[in-house]
């Protein structure tokens, strides 16, 4: 019992991240389709977007928006309570990231597309060979 | 503005990007200059960057005025500094000489070809630059996306799925890079290399540092093309447009390499890497595996393009083996070859740029009697080739002799005997094509003066060729300078603990 | 010792590198492009000759061109071994140079532009290795050698130059790069320098087989001094034209073999070390089967050029044996017989081609009764021949002499008997050239053959003429070795 809580229930956000980066993997390679592997690949970025922010979650915090008092002046704030805004803002340029990787990824599927007619691997590299 | 010179370095050519193609919609004809203003700044600044580290040291820029750990800083020292020069030399003299191919070629994408050019360089620039770990990671990407982009402009048969082979790929090796990073941050709460390098020590043991430091090598390896992670390099640079091989071929690689030993010296120190890692014996032999196989597969290769990318992927395993080696002659001597590889690949690029001109394809056999119709770019093509295969006094030599010296201190003999089987091997490719450019058999049965008079000199023009010219002479220059650069490589090397 | 300082060695180098643009700008214009090699090859000479007299007071000539490697400089030293072998690469150059222009132009070669422009390099490249200070300097020179010889070799660019090309590179690229460079890079990591000394830089602290194991690497390496079983490539380079072959295959790529391994034993490891641990007997031994083995090919050859190549492989090999002797009458003998045998191969090399050109002939079996046709090329032959064989009247004799005197003083009487086999061999395939060439009927092939062209002539007898004189006065020559061998074992001829 003490085994599994440590390991597996209090960590399960590694657990996650890992299972979805292994999915995510797993389409890249073992799927066929160029759009399944291209959407494999987002769930492989996006697993470890979902894990960084899962690294600044702590128990009880809150948004970590600071609020001024009304009237100027600013009050020191507790750490403690907020969530660490870091790995979010890290996040979302990653996001970005992943974003323009899968905007230029479809565009290359859709040169593919248009001269091959086919997404299919195997059908692809035969007419590559072919040609 | 001499303080901001580590900015302006990436801000310059990012706004001259966008610039050019806001103009491409309105007037083309400018791109270009506006495109050799953006990388003639950041050269100019690179230059002055180096003198200033010559003279001060270590140069500390912090972005926005926010001081690290709080704020991103771009650190500064030599071997950062000549990297950089190495990285807008290439890039300007790439666009100079190139310049006639992309207006012809391009002609109606100008503007995006040169955007994409300029942002490839800035991703570049900010990568050799930082100092912070994740700003290192968006501008890996800057430089990819761009890198992709780029390189599917090239063969439309072709290009594009070598293109995507090489998002897959290369997004992997992002990735598990932002991991590595991420397992960091969670256990220093850093981001900022030096300051990760101070709070590290007490964490050697942990599991949570070797896991990170095993991902962020295995991204920075994939992104390298290191055996046998380099799947997507041949295709990729084989496919691409021959502007935009010469740019990418010698610096992306390269500059990857450049991150390992950033983060084997500075931000894990090299006794974390050598000691607590007990690995790096095996590392030596990968290197050599790549170096073999790097050389068989290129002997195994008709056509030209694909034969040296195969030679790339032997030269990042000298560079990943010198590293590995763990004393300061190797490290510093892998660290020379990170600069001579750029100026060896970009030169023998560039030729094959040139002489694809003359030739009706690239294989070996469309090669013959070249030496006859555009000696000088054969010249130079055989100067690189020389540099490659490592006679002196090119640059290629002096880097081999500093591994080579490095891995018998170091004891590690297998290391000598793959580089000098590589560099044998080396000369059989060369020479291949050499002879096939010397010898001229006339394919009728005339006396063979007669064969000649056929060919008339037909060289390239100015253009492409003064920038040719000028590249293989720097690299006999580089050779002969090559004890001025050990000199101030191994300085950071050897105080980062090496020995 | 007191060292100058003065360009002048980096001149002589440079000497011939300066008038390539103009030879190629003169490309149309042979008479002027001649005029610059020959400009090029007299004002080489004359920058050597110049430093004769300050290096004969005992004084050596230092320039230091760059810091390549931090303590390995770009370094050029002239000393009297360095001076003697530049000397007699110089000298021979000019009379090539007249010779290629008669044979050249007699065959109607092509390419001669870039024929001129890389024996330029070449000699270039073999005045660097002559006065190299350290072993770095040495190795580029070498290397460049190598490079520039190979548009030489393979000057006809048919099918068989570019196989022989092959083998060239193959053989001497790939010794150089693969034994001599780890060789020289293990000897830096052990001594810590690279610069030749008298007494050697290797010293005694290193263990004897590690001491053997760079010898043996070494000697391979320097696979242009056709120590068997790397001594392939030179038949392979007969397809080169025949000046190339003289000067380069007899005198100037060979030498720079020898001479590499002289400055190994003399400057790297040192006489006394060597002696010490009796480290040269693997190198006398393979030396001793190179002569005999080379000479026993010789006998059996038709091709006179390839008859003359491994009579070459067996004469480089006496250089060696006498430097590995390590006695000073083997030092004196190996140091002399640089000249003589440069002098008589040349001249023989000479004679094939002036024979080449009259008659269009490369074998000797075709070559009856040639003497009363070209009565002035083959006696210049059997001059050059005694000269080879060691007989007086000709100065190859005075090498045979100190070699045979040699193997005395270092108590190896089997390298004697080696050494007189080796000259009844060389009787043996020279003298039936000779013999049928006079006192054959001719052959209707060769009837009515007329003299080779003067340009051709010229250079075989003025050549012959010096072997013979060169027995009556070697006093130049013992000068300088004198002083060599004060230097490296302290006593003088």
């Amino acid at each position: 019992m003490d085994f599994l809580l440590t390991h597996l229930v209090a960590k399960y956000n590694f657990w996650l991240y890992i299972i979805l980066m292994m999915i995510g993997l797993y389409a890249m390679i073992a799927k066929n389709n160029l759009i399944k592997k291209l959407v494999g690949m987002n769930i492989f970025q996006t697993a470890i977007i979902l894990f960084y922010v899962s690294i600044g979650s702590k128990r009880g915090g809150t948004i970590p928006i600071v609020e001024h008092i009304a009237g100027g002046g600013e009050h020191a704030i507790n750490p403690t309570r907020y969530v660490n805004p870091l790995p979010h803002v890290l996040m979302l340029t990653a996001i970005v990231v992943s974003v323009s990787t899968f905007g230029v990824a479809l565009a290359l599927a859709i040169k593919i597309y248009q001269r091959y007619k086919t997404l299919e691997e195997d059908e692809l590299l035969t007419r590559i060979r072919e040609s | 503005m001499t303080g901001n010179y580590p900015a302006l370095l990436v801000t310059v050519p990012l706004l001259a990007a966008f610039v050019i193609y806001g103009c491409s919609w309105l007037h083309k004809r400018s791109c270009l200059f506006m495109a050799l203003l953006g990388l003639t700044i950041p050269f100019a600044i690179s230059v002055a960057l180096l003198k200033k580290v010559l003279i001060n040291g270590h140069i500390s820029y912090h972005l926005g005025g926010w001081d690290p750990p709080w704020g991103i800083a771009y650190e500064l020292d030599p071997i950062n500094a000549i990297v950089l020069v190495a990285v807008t030399t290439v890039a300007l003299v790439n666009l100079i000489a190139t310049s006639k191919e992309i207006e012809t070629r391009f002609s109606d994408r100008r503007g995006a070809f040169y955007a994409l050019y300029l942002l490839f360089v800035v991703g570049l620039l900010g990568i050799v630059a930082t100092g912070d770990l994740f700003n290192l990671y968006v501008l890996l990407e800057i430089a990819s996306i761009t890198g992709y982009s780029l390189i599917a402009m090239g063969d439309p048969a072709r290009a594009p799925l070598s293109s995507l082979n090489y998002v897959f790929m290369g997004t992997i090796g992002a990735c598990f890079y932002l991991l590595g990073v991420g397992y960091i941050y969670i256990m220093t709460g850093s981001l900022n290399m030096a300051d990760v390098h101070v709070l590290l020590p007490p964490l050697y043991h942990s599991s949570a540092i070797v896991v990170a430091f095993i991902f962020c090598l295995v991204g920075v390896m994939i992104k390298m093309g290191f055996f046998p992670l380099h799947s997507w390099l041949p295709n990729a640079y084989t496919y691409a447009p021959s502007p935009a091989t010469s740019l990418i071929a010698p610096l992306m690689t390269k500059v990857m390499a450049y991150v390992m030993i950033r983060l084997m010296i500075s931000v894990f120190s090299p006794k974390f890497v050598f000691s607590s890692i007990a690995a790096s014996n095996a590392v030596v032999w990968l290197a050599c595996l790549a170096i073999v196989m790097g050389a068989l597969m290129a002997l195994a290769q008709r056509d030209v393009r694909r034969m040296l990318t195969y030679i790339i992927v032997s030269e990042i395993g000298y560079i990943v083996g010198g590293a590995w080696i763990g004393n300061a002659t190797a490290m510093s001597g892998a660290v020379l070859h990170i600069i001579n590889d750029v100026l060896m690949t970009f030169c023998v690029f560039l030729s094959l740029g040139a002489i694809a001109r003359s030739t009706k394809g690239y294989q070996i056999e469309n090669f013959s009697g070249l030496f006859k119709k555009i000696p000088v770019t054969m010249a130079t093509f055989v100067v690189s080739g020389l540099s490659i295969i490592g006679i002196p006094p090119t640059c290629g030599f002096f880097s081999k002799w500093y591994l080579i010296l490095g891995a018998i201190e170091g004891g590690h003999y297998g290391f000598i005997v793959v580089l000098l089987l590589s560099s044998l091997i080396n000369i059989i490719l060369f020479f291949r094509i050499f002879e096939e450019a010397f010898f001229v058999y006339p394919k009728t049965n005339a006396v063979h003066t007669e064969g000649e008079a056929s060919i008339a000199i037909a060289e390239t023009p100015f253009v492409t060729l003064i920038p040719l010219v000028l590249t293989a002479i720097l690299l006999i220059f580089t050779g002969i300078y090559s004890g001025s650069l050990i000199a101030l490589i191994i300085k950071p090397v050897v105080s980062a603990g090496l020995l | 010792m007191e060292t100058i300082h003065s360009i002048r060695p980096l001149l002589a180098i440079l000497a011939s590198l300066f008038a390539i643009p103009f030879i190629v700008g003169f490309s149309r214009r042979p008479a002027m492009r001649e005029f610059w090699t020959f400009a090029a090859a007299g004002s080489k000479f004359l920058i050597i000759v110049s430093m004769l007299p300050l290096v004969l007071t005992g004084r050596r000539v230092t320039c230091t061109i760059f810091e390549i490697i931090p303590g390995v400089p770009l370094q050029l030293t002239v000393d009297t071994l360095g001076l003697l072998f530049a000397l007699v690469s110089s000298s021979l150059w000019i009379l090539t140079s007249i010779y290629s222009v008669g044979y050249m132009r007699g065959l109607g070669e092509h390419s001669q532009t870039r024929y001129f422009c890389f024996f330029a390099v070449a000699l270039s490249a073999t005045i660097g290795v002559a006065f190299s200070a350290n072993l770095l300097t040495l190795y580029i020179f070498y290397e460049i050698l190598s490079l520039a010889t190979y548009p030489l070799v393979t000057h006809h660019q048919d099918e068989e130059a570019r196989s022989s090309g092959r083998r060239y590179l193959a053989y001497i690229l790939g010794s150089s790069i693969g034994l001599f460079l780890p060789a020289m890079l293990i000897s830096y990591h052990l001594a810590g320098t690279l610069t030749f000394s008298a007494s050697g830089f290797l010293g005694a602290s290193i263990s004897r087989k590690v001491l053997m194991i760079l010898l043996i690497m070494f000697i391979f390496g320097a696979a242009k001094a056709a120590v068997m079983p790397l001594h392939a490539w030179l038949p392979a380079a007969m397809v080169a034209p025949t000046p190339v072959s003289a000067l380069l295959h007899a005198v100037a790529v060979v030498k720079v073999g020898v001479f590499v391994i002289i400055r190994i034993i003399t400057g790297v490891f040192g006489v006394n070390l060597l002696k010490s641990l009796s480290l040269t007997t693997p190198v006398i031994v393979l030396a001793c089967i190179t002569i005999l083995c080379g000479s026993l090919i010789a006998l059996s050859q038709d091709n006179l050029k390839r008859l003359l190549a491994y009579s070459t492989i067996s004469q480089l090999s006496y250089i060696v044996l006498g430097v590995s002797l390590l006695s000073q009458r083997g030092l004196t003998g190996a140091f002399i017989h640089i000249p003589m045998h440069a002098f008589g191969k040349i001249t023989l090399f000479f004679c094939a081609g002036a024979i080449f050109v009259a008659t269009g002939k490369k074998n000797i079996s075709e070559m009856k009764g040639l003497g009363r046709q070209m009565p002035i090329t083959m006696a210049a032959f059997f001059i050059a021949s005694l000269s080879i064989i060691g007989l007086p009247p000709c100065g190859g004799f005075l090498s045979k002499w100190n070699l045979v005197l040699g193997s005395i003083e270092a108590h190896r009487p089997l390298v004697l008997v080696v050494l007189l086999v080796s000259s009844l061999l060389n009787a043996g395939y020279f003298m039936p050239v000779v013999y049928k060439a006079f006192f054959f009927k001719t052959e209707s092939a060769v009837a009515g053959v007329k003299e080779a062209p003067l340009c051709c002539l010229i250079p075989l007898c003025l050549t012959a003429i010096f072997s013979i004189i060169f027995l009556f006065y070697p006093q130049p020559f013992y000068e300088l070795i004198s002083h060599a061998l004060k230097c490296i074992i302290g006593a003088g001829v």
